[in-house]
């Protein structure tokens, strides 16, 4: 061995180390406060472009040949409670839907008023944050349709979901909710679906109504939702992110 | 330079300009972009780590790969790898591995594998879409200036002579027998073309397969994910070529290495690269 060699060795065990304290470098700079927000304005670019190319983009439609055997059930598969289980055993007749907010018409509506809504139905591919993807045949009424309804106000910026699953058994149950905004709320493809491959949507999946926002990723499909509210922010609500997965870290936008 | 005293006396020898300074500053930069994204690429594949050929994860056909765990008989948890069916016991690495504490960790790859090193899925994607950005920008940037340069036409473009010295470049690789003199001076024309099939082939390949997987960008042209194969072919995709550039770096850096390793690391850093003219 020369001495040159000597030094390569020494050099490159040198990297090596430099580069497990960069690592370690990596996670330091993950926990403190000012870094996350700089490496978040990736995600801020994402939906920038995102929307300079597509604002009126359609998400792909897919043939019954491509429906997925079985529809995965993320997250909640049955709320916990005695409400729910009631409206659940008596089909959701005694079920209703809250719209109000920033709205000039506040309105309920029950299962059967949206059954009666003209509806759509569209075969689409469900993304899931984690990296899977299925394929469902989704029923429902556009979410436009609702909001012609109840007429949104000029400041109303987002439609905010509230669901009846709780997501954490605390003092105070967290109830899931998400958030989207009126670009998406008002997008053809966005509907509340009651029905999944030509069958009532079954419990693991959101009965009796989910949201379906085809452009963004599964975490945005609140499910079992029970009010929809229209404001301005949404700072106030929840821990102020936007949606149950917002306040713990995930992103607002999940168009990627 | 210390390097000076320790390497025998090379009497006949020159400094040549080999790397300009906006491909040095490009190479680095690269090289950090990829880095950050191999390894938090890593993390989001733990969140669910099996990979699909088609349009959706759940179509009654089973993973083509996946990596998982199950619990040993009278031992702890089992670490298993399936490749297309077949099974092999990864324990220690893949599904399951130690966090630096020596508690077990269950996810796919290793902690040290992974940024962060800790299981957080949002961090990882932040990461992630950060420094995707830094590398489309830098990979643009490059490939414009390599243009414009004429650096693609003059140092990285085989000409039909070297193309037909392939077969002689190949044994040279081989028998690890590198080029001196002015010969030195350009990339062989291996190299060349390992350099161009990652700069025109994988890279844009890992790049467009990365869009794939977002829904949104799905949408603007609906369909067009279909040239991938769908959606769940695209994650595969960009898994293999993540992997495959990875294979890249770890040749090149070995050439490195074996082919005189201050002087290249000299002419990345300062631009110089020695030419030894003889003993």
């Amino acid at each position: 061995m020369t001495p040159g060699d000597i030094s390569k060795r020494r050099f490159l065990v040198g990297a090596g180390g430099v580069g497990a304290l960069l690592l370690s470098g990596c996670d330091r700079l993950s926990e403190t406060e000012w870094f996350p927000k700089v490496l978040r304005t990736g995600n801020t670019l994402n939906r920038g472009l995102h929307r300079l190319l597509g604002s009126r983009s359609m998400a792909q439609e897919f043939t019954e040949a491509h429906l997925s055997p079985f529809f995965r059930s993320n997250g909640t598969s049955m709320p916990e409670g005695e409400e729910y289980l009631a409206l659940a055993k008596g089909g959701f007749a005694n079920w209703q839907l809250e719209v109000g907010g920033l709205v000039g018409r506040p309105v309920k509506l029950a299962l059967a008023e949206l059954r009666a809504m003209p509806r759509r139905t569209q075969i689409t591919r469900h993304d899931c944050v984690e990296g899977w993807s299925a394929i469902g045949k989704w029923t429902g009424v556009p979410l436009s349709s609702i909001l012609a309804l109840v007429q949104p106000q000029q400041k109303a910026r987002y439609a905010v979901f509230y669901c009846a699953d709780a997501m954490s058994g605390g003092l105070t149950p967290e109830y899931y909710y998400e958030s989207i905004d009126m670009d998406d709320a008002m997008h053809p493809q966005t509907m509340l679906a009651f029905g999944l491959n030509g069958k009532d949507l079954p419990i693991e999946n959101g009965a009796p109504l989910r949201l379906r926002v085809e452009r963004q990723l599964g975490y945005k499909h609140a499910k079992y939702v029970t009010r929809i509210e229209l404001v301005e922010s949404f700072a106030h609500i929840g821990g102020g992110k936007g949606g149950y997965w917002e306040d713990y870290g995930y992103q607002w936008y999940a168009g990627i | 330079m210390a390097a000076a005293s320790i390497t025998p006396a090379r009497a006949s020898g020159y400094l040549y300009y080999r790397h300009t300074l906006p491909v040095r500053i490009m190479h680095w930069t690269n090289f950090v972009a990829l880095t950050v994204l191999f390894m938090s690429g890593l993390h989001i594949f733990n969140a669910h780590a099996a990979l699909y050929w088609g349009h959706s994860s759940y179509s009654g056909r089973p993973p083509i790969f996946e990596i998982t765990a199950r619990e040993g008989v009278g031992s702890g948890p089992i670490g298993i790898t399936r490749v297309f069916g077949r099974e092999f016991e990864t324990t220690g690495v893949l599904g399951v591995s130690k966090y630096p504490d020596g508690q077990v960790n269950q996810h796919a790859f290793p902690s040290w594998a992974t940024i962060p090193g800790g299981y957080s899925l949002p961090l990882a994607r932040d990461w992630h879409f950060f420094f995707a950005w830094i590398f489309v920008l830098n990979g643009v940037a490059y490939v414009l200036y390599s243009l414009f340069s004429r650096h693609l036409m003059r140092d990285l473009t085989p000409s039909s002579r070297e193309l037909r010295g392939i077969g002689t470049s190949i044994v040279e690789h081989v028998k690890f027998k590198h080029p001196s003199g002015d010969a030195a001076k350009r990339f062989n024309v291996l190299q060349k073309l390992a350099y161009l099939s990652v700069i025109f082939v994988l890279l844009p390949l890992v790049i467009l397969a990365g869009w794939a997987m977002s829904p949104w960008l799905n949408s603007i042209v609906p369909g067009w994910v279909d040239i991938l194969g769908g959606r769940q072919s695209a994650r595969t995709i960009h898994f293999i070529v993540a992997w495959l550039l990875f294979l890249f770096l770890a040749v090149h850096v070995f050439e490195v290495i074996i082919s005189g390793f201050w002087n290249h690391i000299r002419s990345m850093v300062t631009g110089r690269y020695r030419i030894n003219t003889g003993i």
